[in-house]
């Protein structure tokens, strides 16, 4: 099966910085694969980068069948990023921005509606304007976002960050019904007793770099922890 | 394009509804800046009632400025360039909606500014065809060449000061060509306003088309 | 990508493998060349002829006298202004369509050379009208017009000089470039009617002096003398410009080395397709 994810030796740039300096990675339909690295890595960079956001100027880079290199654009509709911002109008009212991204991206209503109930949103919550809620409510707004759109490639980049433990678990059901229907995960967190208990398996990045089956480990950095033996794989 | 467009205008819209900033903030702007217009040129000496109709669209300039400025500040916050980009919606759409929902802020602003300009300066009107047409096309003119030099500018460290130094020098033409226009429909001999209204609607047209397909490329990261 | 001005690649040295941060000690410490020496003393040679046509073996106007020569400056001078202006247009759609960053620098460096001279077509057109019409500024067309003109360059080396990322700032530039020529164009129009529609002009019309023999040829002498000073200024401030991009550019293989080699990995080689991409 094609893999939806392909990158070899990709290098992609913030300017003139090559925040991605050579990142090999591999993923299949239905998984569910943890990113790992120190601050600075280029965790976001990756995620933002494989949402079609940032141009790729070397190296080989696929994603959903599109060449980063020459089509990023369309790549965009077919993701969901869940980022630091919050992506949301703060003026408008949970449910304002929730309707206004899915007709954008021409999604179901009936998604839309699905979603804020599975995020808790479809009660006093949906009327309030996203300015007068909490951190944590936000965030759960910009999940709904998200979700309403159905993409086939999630990219979450701390998802968990913020959110009590009940919504964190919501969280993680959403992600596992979605790998289950055929969506692709890729997290990125800092969270790893919960991240590596919901990941099939985990890629490290360091400075910028996932090393590809080729090169040499120094000092074994690049190990990831095994969150149970049989499905750890350094690609 | 066209649904896309609609979508974000109306959004925009309703974004103002909510935060009414050009209601509160840029149309008593627009009061103060008339005021002060009387204040600079003494009422008492009839160069105000001379000068009405460059003044009007001097103020109309001014407040489009802010006006545009606040339009692409509710899209610098918080990821929402980088969500309207991953959003599925097609460039030349948003461009079109945001220019919409610009022009139909302003035309509310130059309703304002021509009640302001009747009751304080004691203006007659004359000419309504060619005052609301001149208002149409102008605005039009404005809301085009706006939107694409306001997405230029959007997200720049310096795009308050650089907006209206890339805007104003070219939208002269439509400060000249509806300031003409107004004085003809002032002075009873309207058609010598008609051609400049004519002039302002081959300015629209041009940014219209240019703005829409520049928009998109500006928007991306670099 | 090849170049059509060869001399620059000539002044430039090759970077040495794996880029370094400074010029090569041994490169080109000036952006002078056999070329633009030759450029340069013909263009003096053809300034020295046009000034002594100008202010010695051409004859006076008959109304005006004297001041009729700052006619000899005056229209090269904004000759010189509309060509760069034109030329910065050029530029910037050519890099929009190929994004050929030659392109890029010509259309910058050709508006500055603009800026200066339609400043200094302002000011000598100042210094005419103080005598001819006794106030320093007339609101009339080409004055006005060209007070515009000014104003849209000075917009565009604005985002020149914008604090955000080269490739940023030469896209939002060469936007407000691709529409610098139509604005000029548009508010030409606009100020030309507008101020054909007052009679003051039949004044200005009486003193406009004739060209013709001995006159007309110094000032078609003066115009391409202008032109080539503005050439030998462009290809200077090009590679200046040149110059500076190039210092930065070579870093990019450098600059992933050192990111590798922070997390411990081995320099990879990455230089064969970079080309085309930051270019």
């Amino acid at each position: 099966m094609e893999p939806v994810v392909h990158l070899r030796s990709a290098v992609s740039l913030l300017g003139r910085f090559p925040a991605l300096a050579g990142v090999d990675l591999d993923v299949d339909p239905g998984e569910i694969v943890l990113l790992q690295g120190p601050n600075g890595a280029g965790k976001t960079t990756l995620l933002r980068t494989l949402a079609g956001l940032l141009p790729v100027v070397s190296g080989t880079a696929t994603v959903l069948g599109h060449d980063l290199r020459t089509d990023a654009r369309a790549v965009r509709r077919r993701v969901g990023l869940l980022g630091h911002a919050t992506m949301l109008y703060d003026e408008l009212t949970v449910a304002d921005n929730v309707r206004f991204w899915s007709r954008a991206a021409k999604a179901r209503p009936a998604d839309a509606e699905a979603a804020l109930t599975e995020l808790g949103l479809d009660g006093r919550l949906r009327d309030v304007a996203v300015a007068r809620l909490s951190a944590g409510q936000r965030r759960r707004a910009s999940i709904a976002v998200m979700v309403a759109r159905r993409p086939e490639l999630w990219l979450l980049d701390e998802p968990h960050a913020g959110l009590d433990a009940a919504t964190r678990d919501v969280v993680d059901d959403l992600v596992r019904r979605a790998a289950a229907s055929g969506a692709t995960v890729v997290v990125a967190s800092h969270e790893l007793e919960r991240a590596t208990a919901l990941a099939g398996r985990s890629v490290t990045i360091v400075g910028g770099v996932i090393p590809g089956p080729d090169e040499a480990d120094p000092d074994g950095e690049t190990a990831p922890p095994d969150p149970s033996p049989e499905v750890a794989r350094v690609p | 394009m066209f649904r896309d467009a609609l979508l974000v205008a109306g959004k925009d819209l309703r974004v103002e509804a909510r935060s009414r900033v050009a209601l509160n903030q840029v149309a008593p702007f627009a009061l103060l800046v008339l005021i002060m217009f009387a204040f600079a040129l003494d009422p008492d000496s009839g160069v105000l009632s001379k000068a009405t109709p460059g003044l009007y669209w001097v103020a109309v300039l001014f407040c489009a400025v802010l006006a545009i400025q606040r339009a692409f500040a509710i899209e610098a916050a918080d990821g929402n360039r980088d969500a309207l980009r991953l959003s599925g919606l097609e460039p030349a759409g948003i461009y079109l909606g945001k220019m919409a929902a610009i022009a139909a802020q302003l035309v509310i602003l130059e309703v304002l500014l021509g009640l302001g300009v009747v009751l304080l300066y004691g203006t007659k009107t004359a000419g309504w065809a060619l005052l609301v047409c001149t208002c149409l096309a102008a605005t039009a003119g404005i809301a085009a060449a706006g939107t694409l030099y306001g997405v230029l500018a959007a997200g720049l460290r310096v795009r308050e000061t650089l907006l209206p130094l890339l805007l104003l020098p070219v939208l002269s033409p439509v400060l000249i060509g509806s300031t003409r226009a107004f004085e003809a429909a002032r002075n009873g001999t309207p058609g010598e306003g008609w051609p400049w209204v004519g002039l302002l609607a081959v300015f629209a047209l041009t940014y219209t088309i240019f703005g829409a397909f520049g928009f998109g490329p500006l928007l991306e990261e670099s | 990508m090849t170049t059509q001005r060869s001399d620059a690649t000539t002044t430039t040295a090759p970077p040495p493998a794996g880029g370094a941060a400074t010029p090569d000690a041994s490169g080109p410490i000036g952006t002078g060349s056999r070329g633009t020496r030759i450029l340069g003393l013909a263009t003096l040679a053809g300034i020295a002829l046009a000034a002594y046509l100008a202010l010695v073996s051409s004859p006076d106007d008959e109304n005006m006298g004297d001041v009729v020569r700052i006619i000899y400056i005056h229209v090269p001078i904004v000759v010189v202004a509309y060509v760069g202006c034109m030329i910065t247009t050029l530029g910037s759609v050519m890099y929009l369509w190929k994004k050929s960053r030659w392109w890029d620098v010509t259309a910058a460096a050709s508006a500055e050379i603009a800026m200066v001279t339609t400043a200094l077509t302002l000011v000598v057109g100042m210094c005419w009208a103080r005598p001819t019409w006794g106030v320093w500024w007339v609101w009339d067309a080409r004055l006005t017009s060209t007070a515009m003109l000014l104003l849209l360059l000075l917009g565009y080396l604005a985002v020149r000089r914008i604090p955000a990322e080269s490739g940023a700032r030469s896209k939002r530039a060469s936007i407000v470039g691709v529409l610098l020529l139509p604005n000029v164009i548009i508010v030409n129009r606009s100020v030309t009617w507008w101020r054909s529609l007052h009679q003051d002009t039949t004044i200005l019309n009486t003193l406009q002096p004739k060209i013709h023999g001995d006159m007309a040829f110094a000032l078609y002498l003066a115009i391409p003398v202008a032109l080539m000073m503005f050439a030998w200024l462009l290809v200077h401030r090009w590679r200046l410009a040149w110059l500076e991009e190039e210092v930065l550019d070579h870093d990019l293989d450098q600059a992933i080395t050192d990111r590798r080699a922070e997390a411990g990995f081995d320099a990879r080689s990455t230089t064969v397709d970079i080309g085309e991409a930051t270019s």
